[in-house]
């Protein structure tokens, strides 16, 4: 049982098959100030997922029943909920077919515990950010208080990751970001991480929002540096 | 933040990034070549390269040396018809002139024999006048003594100098038969033609005179039906090799065809169609041939498959284990974590247990994480992940995570970095390798400094790491990317290490088309060099740092210079090392 002031730190779904590992990642986590629910096959996830509506879920990806990536694409239709995936494969193909179905950030097994809390915490603290009120890059009106995004008063749904993406590109259109700084201020991880996760990121929010997303004019790459926003 | 020079490209999308990572895969990409129907023959495919054609085109051998021999052939048989029929034709032409001669030489001896002696000059003047035939031959008459030049008689305007020498000898000393040569016949108004002379001695008896009479008959005729059978010859010898030439064309493409569509199949065998066959007609070698051919072919694709069967149950095995393993090492990681976090609360057994528990753990985690790493080097199952990056943020990125391992070690870093390093590579395994290097060079580096430099050209960059440690020995150069193996076993590691970072860093540079270079001196440390090709496409030739490291003492022999990385030769995944 955590204490009031504790819990009020989130709640976490915890979907994986590994009993031991599911009860352990428990453990931590409530030691941590969290709420924790388990759920062990991949059917029960998304009914699970609509009866405790957690701030957070972390995901493993083999899963009996519905696999991890159906249940991850199932979930993100329906909530902007941010998705950690777990996995012990890290080939970049199973890695972005994850990211792609629209999972924030991959863990992969095994992972330092420390480290694991870190990106919980860094996912959940994005909400108390600050910026300016509205911005225009593009044909796109980003309102960032109502986080909604607008293309001739039609709104785009944008996970949140993908709307801070957006949003701090477009906060400072014309200035190259790499994906180390990018990490950092979207993400929230000081160390360095896997870069793969900016290029997917980019690649999802260009199939949102771009026109013709082969040849994107609002979020633009630079060639060996990172990414920019293009303002016309 | 300056915007970067140059074109903006869109990055590759995960699906160009996954297809081009899974392409060192076991399986053979064919040429994207265009192949006709019907093989062409080279003269269409390659029309500039006449000195390949000889070279490469059988048939165009064959031919060419058929239509040589015949053209000698043609030749040889063509000069003895020609002989045979000149002799011929001329033989019965002397025959005949010889009686025309001898007839003509009587009736001209008893004439003048028989004449008065003062009229004996007109009457041979006379007679020969009147002896000639036109046409048929002309008479000289030249007398014995030299001295009477002016009594030369002569028809037909020949000149006297159509008689050969020795002809005139002979008849001159000979006065019983006929002499004869062939010769140029010389006419003052008229150009000369080639012809018959036959000599014979007159003899005047009332004045005891002497004459040689010669009788010239122009083979004009004969030459012309020899000119003629010339012609003849020559055209139908011609026609004969142009159609020789044809034949054998012919007959080699009955031959050449088929071995050229085998050589198509063999090609496209090679190039990794492994369903191609030779059709086969009728039973002869030819056909033969492509029995043995497809049963060949047959077998290499069983054992190619097998062996790309072989690899993906491992590679399915290796997955799968990893796994398995990963989620139980993870919960006692996280429980070991969590033991660790509050040891300070255990009594001293139970904490210093645990602290033993974690360095442990720590160490199998990175000792399975190395095994799956080479088992997937092992299984040709790696991939490059390429991205355009400068060496020296990879350098600087790993000394800034070794800042407390060089704090401790108290070890100063002297860069020798001066210019920008682009290259094209995985930046997560050059990482890697850098990451084994630099950490060995400040475990080993004995407080003194170790020393990174990079370096590139036009088609190489290369990065070099020089400790003053302890050093290995010369024939130790080529051991310590051995798997397992430590330069001293006895020596303490502050960082642990699983023993195969060498390896693993050796194979990442070999996937990118690299090289990697030990080089030791007891006493005197040791100097790394990885060497990488700066595009995908570039084979390495050379590298821009030196294999030894500047400052080598002299006094160490050509010996401690090993050549541990392969020639400078791109290696892919399946090549044996």
């Amino acid at each position: 049982m955590a204490d009031g002031n504790r819990a009020m730190r989130g709640r976490v779904l915890i979907v994986d098959d590994d009993t031991a590992l599911s009860e352990m990642l428990s453990i931590v986590l409530r030691n941590e100030g969290y709420d924790t629910y388990l759920c062990a096959t991949g059917d029960k996830a998304v009914p699970a997922f609509r009866e405790f509506k957690p701030d957070l879920l972390l995901l493993d990806l083999m899963l009996p029943g519905m696999d991890g990536i159906d249940v991850c694409r199932a979930i993100r239709a329906e909530s902007g909920v941010p998705i950690v995936m777990l996995t012990a494969k890290s080939d970049t193909v199973d890695v972005v077919l994850g990211l792609e179905s629209g999972a924030d950030d991959y863990v992969v097994k095994p992972f330092k515990p420390k480290e694991l809390v870190a990106r919980i915490r860094a996912r959940l603290r994005r909400m108390d950010e600050p910026g300016p009120e509205s911005l225009t890059i593009g044909d796109l009106t980003i309102d960032v208080a109502g986080h909604s995004v607008k293309r001739a008063g039609e709104t785009i749904q944008l996970t949140p990751l993908e709307f801070d993406l957006l949003v701090c590109l477009a906060s400072k259109p014309w200035q190259v970001f790499t994906r180390e700084v990018l990490l950092e201020q979207v993400w929230g991880y000081r160390h360095a991480a896997d870069t793969r996760l900016v290029n997917v990121h980019v690649q999802r929010l260009r199939s949102k929002i771009e026109k013709d997303p082969e040849h994107p004019e609002i979020v633009v790459t630079v060639r060996g540096v990172g990414y920019k926003a293009g303002a016309d | 933040m300056q915007a970067a020079a140059g074109p903006e490209q869109p990055p590759a999308t995960p699906e160009q990034e996954v297809a081009e990572s899974r392409g060192t895969e076991l399986e053979l990409t064919a040429a994207a070549v265009d192949w006709p129907a019907y093989p062409q023959p080279l003269w269409r495919t390659h029309p500039k390269h006449w000195p390949d054609i000889w070279r490469r085109s059988i048939q165009a051998r064959i031919v060419t040396g058929t239509l040589l021999m015949s053209t000698v052939v043609l030749i040889l048989v063509g000069w003895v018809m020609m002989s045979q029929v000149t002799d011929g034709v001329l033989e019965s032409r002397r025959t005949s002139a010889q009686a025309e001669a001898l007839a003509q030489l009587t009736q001209l001896s008893t004439t003048i024999n028989a004449a008065d002696r003062n009229t004996i000059n007109q009457q041979l003047s006379e007679l020969v006048l009147g002896s000639n035939r036109p046409g048929l031959y002309d008479v000289l008459l030249v007398p014995t003594d030299s001295s009477k030049s002016n009594a030369i008689r002569y028809t037909g305007l020949v000149d006297s100098d159509s008689i050969p020498q020795p002809l005139a000898s002979s008849v001159m000393s000979d006065d019983s038969k006929l002499y004869d040569t062939y010769t140029e016949i010389n006419y003052r108004d008229a150009p000369s033609v080639p012809g018959l002379v036959i000599g014979s001695q007159l003899r005047i008896n009332s004045t005891n005179e002497r004459y040689a009479v010669y009788f010239l008959f122009p083979l004009t005729a004969q030459q012309e039906t020899l000119d003629v059978v010339q012609r003849a010859l020559v055209t139908a010898g011609l026609l004969l090799i142009v159609l020789l030439g044809a034949v054998a064309w012919l007959v080699t493409r009955q031959v050449v065809t088929p071995v050229r569509m085998a050589r198509r199949i063999a090609e496209r065998l090679a190039a990794g169609k492994l369903e191609e066959r030779m059709q086969v007609r009728g039973t002869d070698d030819l056909a033969r041939l492509a029995v043995s051919f497809n049963k060949m072919a047959s077998n290499l694709q069983r054992q190619i498959r097998r062996l790309e069967e072989l690899s993906r149950l491992q590679r399915r095995f290796v997955s799968d284990v990893s796994h398995e393993l990963r989620t139980p090492l993870t919960t006692v990681r996280m429980a070991a974590d969590l033991l660790h976090e509050s040891r300070d609360q255990f009594d001293p057994i139970s904490r210093r247990s645990v602290e033993l528990l974690q360095n442990e753990l720590n160490r199998f985690e990175e000792l399975l994480a190395d095994l799956l790493e080479i088992s997937r080097f092992d299984a040709g199952a790696a991939a490059l992940d390429l991205e355009d990056v400068d060496l020296r943020d990879i350098v600087n990125r790993v000394l800034e995570n070794h800042e407390t391992l060089l704090h401790r070690k108290g070890c100063a870093v002297e860069l020798d970095m001066p210019q920008p390093c682009r290259v094209q590579v995985d930046s997560r395994r050059i990482e890697r390798i850098l990451r084994n290097l630099i950490g060995n060079a400040i475990e080993h580096s004995e407080g003194l400094p170790i020393r990174i430099s990079t370096a590139y050209d036009a088609d190489a960059a290369a990065v070099a790491v020089r400790d003053h440690g302890i050093g290995f020995r010369a024939e130790e150069a080529e051991m310590v990317f051995s798997r397992f193996w430590r330069a001293d076993p006895a020596r303490a590691r502050t960082t642990g290490g699983t023993g195969l970072g060498l390896s693993i860093a050796l194979e990442d540079a070999r996937l990118h088309g690299g090289r990697l270079d030990a080089w030791g001196s007891p006493g005197d440390g040791a100097y790394f060099r990885l060497t990488l090709p700066r595009r995908p496409d570039v084979t390495l030739t050379g590298s821009p740092l030196p294999a030894r490291p500047p400052d080598a003492s002299r006094v160490v022999t050509e010996k401690s210079l090993v050549d541990v990385g392969a020639p400078y030769q791109k290696l892919t995944g399946g090549e044996e090392r």
